[in-house]
């Protein structure tokens, strides 16, 4: 028999940040934002701390891709660690969460501060959103691409992951019949979502004729199919349950994880080119759970690019696999009151970019039951966040105790 | 006046410059197994089907089929031939030998998943650029 030791694992408290287009603040000051309200929310205090992971952690990459990685966060509380994991080569961005349930499920932590920081709003200024590499070196000149992400990408003009993801996108339209008008569904239910999320970047209505005529980035998607840039940190505490149960809050125990990558780890060689890596980790998830997809109540799905939300159903099964478009067409199915209530905060579509981390806080919430004017009716108990597009893939399944 | 878009050209190794400078010679080279004779690509030192290691460069045919593609209209860097198409394509010669490419003398009516393609280079410097066109063109 299988031991799932994930389920020794419960979130106990989440924290967030100001989120705003472009906030002008210093990073790690929004990084120590979230971390002291996750702590607070949790009623620990920064001496009970002993675990810390984050994604991606200390690194170059896009102008403002991290804000903080381990070592400042881990200085500037004076943090003393057991345990501690950061870095970008993982199951996603919620990778570093799924790794604080085993560190705590193994007794090197008991209580993990895990927290994800962007400010791509402020440091990407005015001049619209970087592509890959372009800026590495100097505009480009003289620079040379390496790297299995790189090389076989940049010197084909496509920079940027909406141009790779847009492919995969582009093939499911292809085998399946998929349509702009049925994708659209994602970004208008996460638009519908926003209004009721204070912190969200975009709230006011965008209707199916206005995305239809929005201009196109890298066929089939418009702008709207892809997320807002912002500013923000996110952070939440993974505890070990019996450290858990005179906390704060009722704890939310991790039912299952999914982490699996079976195909290869690439933007374009992944065998089935209408999913991506997130088909093995929802596969996996439901593999260490007794659980089914009619047990979910809320969704909290990563829509960097809309059609990332649309696979994630497929994987996740609540819906078969290719039938995403006709499951979403109208968007009664994934609305708050529908069959599979999807991206309640807004997504990062219209919620901003927090990468990742906002789907676990958003499914926290709903939880907890405080998601106020967006709150998915009848008190959800089981939820599910996912995040990851292209090799990146990693999901969570949270029930309420 | 340059006809070529500009473009991030690759760092050129000794162990991937069959692939990034075989257009030299008008060829499209990837390693290939000399015991089980698997194409490989991106190039590695290990043939992932059998494990062996004797692998060398060999040239393909130069045929491909489009699986999937996009038209970036996005100015990532400014260009004056936006939408230009990015595509995955299959080589002939195995399935799932692939490249990320672009395809080029097609417009959208024309460029369609499916597609017949064949393969021409682009030189930048010491580099030979695999793009693609359609075979009837």
């Amino acid at each position: 028999m299988k031991e799932i030791l994930e389920r020794r694992a419960a979130i106990t408290g989440i924290g967030q940040s100001e989120v705003g287009r472009r906030l002008g603040r210093e990073p790690l000051a929004l990084t120590l934002d979230a971390c002291l309200a996750a702590i607070a929310d949790a009623g620990l205090t920064p001496a009970q701390i002993d675990g810390l992971a984050t994604y991606p952690g200390a690194m170059g990459g896009a102008p403002g891709f991290t804000g903080a990685g381990v070592t400042e966060v881990h200085d500037a509380l004076r943090l003393r660690l057991d345990w501690y994991s950061g870095g970008i080569e993982r199951p996603g961005q919620l990778g570093c969460v799924i790794d604080a349930c085993a560190a705590v499920a193994c007794g090197y932590a008991r209580h993990v501060l895990c927290f994800r920081s962007v400010w791509e709003g402020t440091a990407q200024g005015k001049g619209g959103r970087a592509g890959i590499g372009v800026d590495a070196g100097g505009g480009g000149r003289g620079f040379r691409a390496s790297g299995p992400m790189m090389e076989f990408t940049l010197p084909f003009r496509a920079y940027s992951a909406a141009n790779w993801i847009a492919m995969v996108a582009q093939r499911h339209f292809h085998e399946y019949g998929t349509t702009r008008e049925q994708l659209a569904q994602i970004a208008l239910n996460a638009r519908r979502n926003a209004a009721g999320n204070p912190n969200a970047i975009y709230r006011e209505p965008l209707a199916m004729e206005q995305y239809l005529g929005a201009r196109m980035i890298s066929t089939p998607f418009c702008l709207y199919d892809c997320d807002v840039p912002c500013d923000g940190a996110t952070a939440m505490i993974v505890s070990r349950v019996d450290a858990a149960r005179d906390l704060r809050r009722a704890p939310l125990r991790i039912e299952a994880v999914g982490s699996a990558l079976r195909g290869r780890p690439s933007w374009d060689q992944f065998d089935d080119l209408t999913t991506m890596a997130l088909r093995d980790a929802a596969a996996m998830l439901w593999e260490r759970t007794d659980l089914k997809p009619a047990d979910v109540d809320v969704a909290e799905l990563y829509d960097g690019f809309s059609f990332i939300a649309l696979a994630w159903l497929e994987a996740l099964r609540f819906c078969p696999k290719g039938e995403g478009g006709p499951f979403i067409e109208g968007g009664a199915a994934i609305a708050r009151d529908g069959a599979i209530p999807l991206n309640t905060n807004g997504g990062q579509l219209s919620g901003g970019r927090l990468h990742g981390f906002g789907f676990l806080h958003e499914a926290c919430v709903q939880l907890w039951g405080e998601g106020g004017a967006r709150q998915v009716p009848g008190g959800p108990e089981v939820a599910v966040a996912a995040a990851g597009g292209g090799p990146l893939g990693g999901c969570m399944l949270l029930v309420r105790t | 006046m340059s006809d070529k878009p500009f473009r991030v050209l690759p760092r050129v190794t000794p162990w991937n410059e069959h692939f990034w400078r075989g257009g030299e010679r008008g060829e499209l080279r990837f390693l290939r197994c000399a015991a089980c004779r698997t194409w490989v690509h991106p190039p590695a030192p290990v043939c992932p089907s059998c494990y062996g290691r004797a692998l060398a460069p060999e040239a393909v045919s130069g045929r491909a089929t489009v699986l999937t593609y996009t038209w970036n209209h996005q100015p990532w860097v400014p260009s004056p031939d936006h939408p230009y198409a990015i595509a995955i394509v299959e080589i002939e010669e195995q399935p799932g030998l692939r490249l990320m490419t672009n395809v080029v003398r097609c417009t959208p009516e024309t460029l369609r998943v499916g597609l017949p393609v064949r393969v021409v280079f682009e030189q930048h410097d010491d580099v030979f650029i695999p793009l693609f066109e359609p075979r009837s063109a």
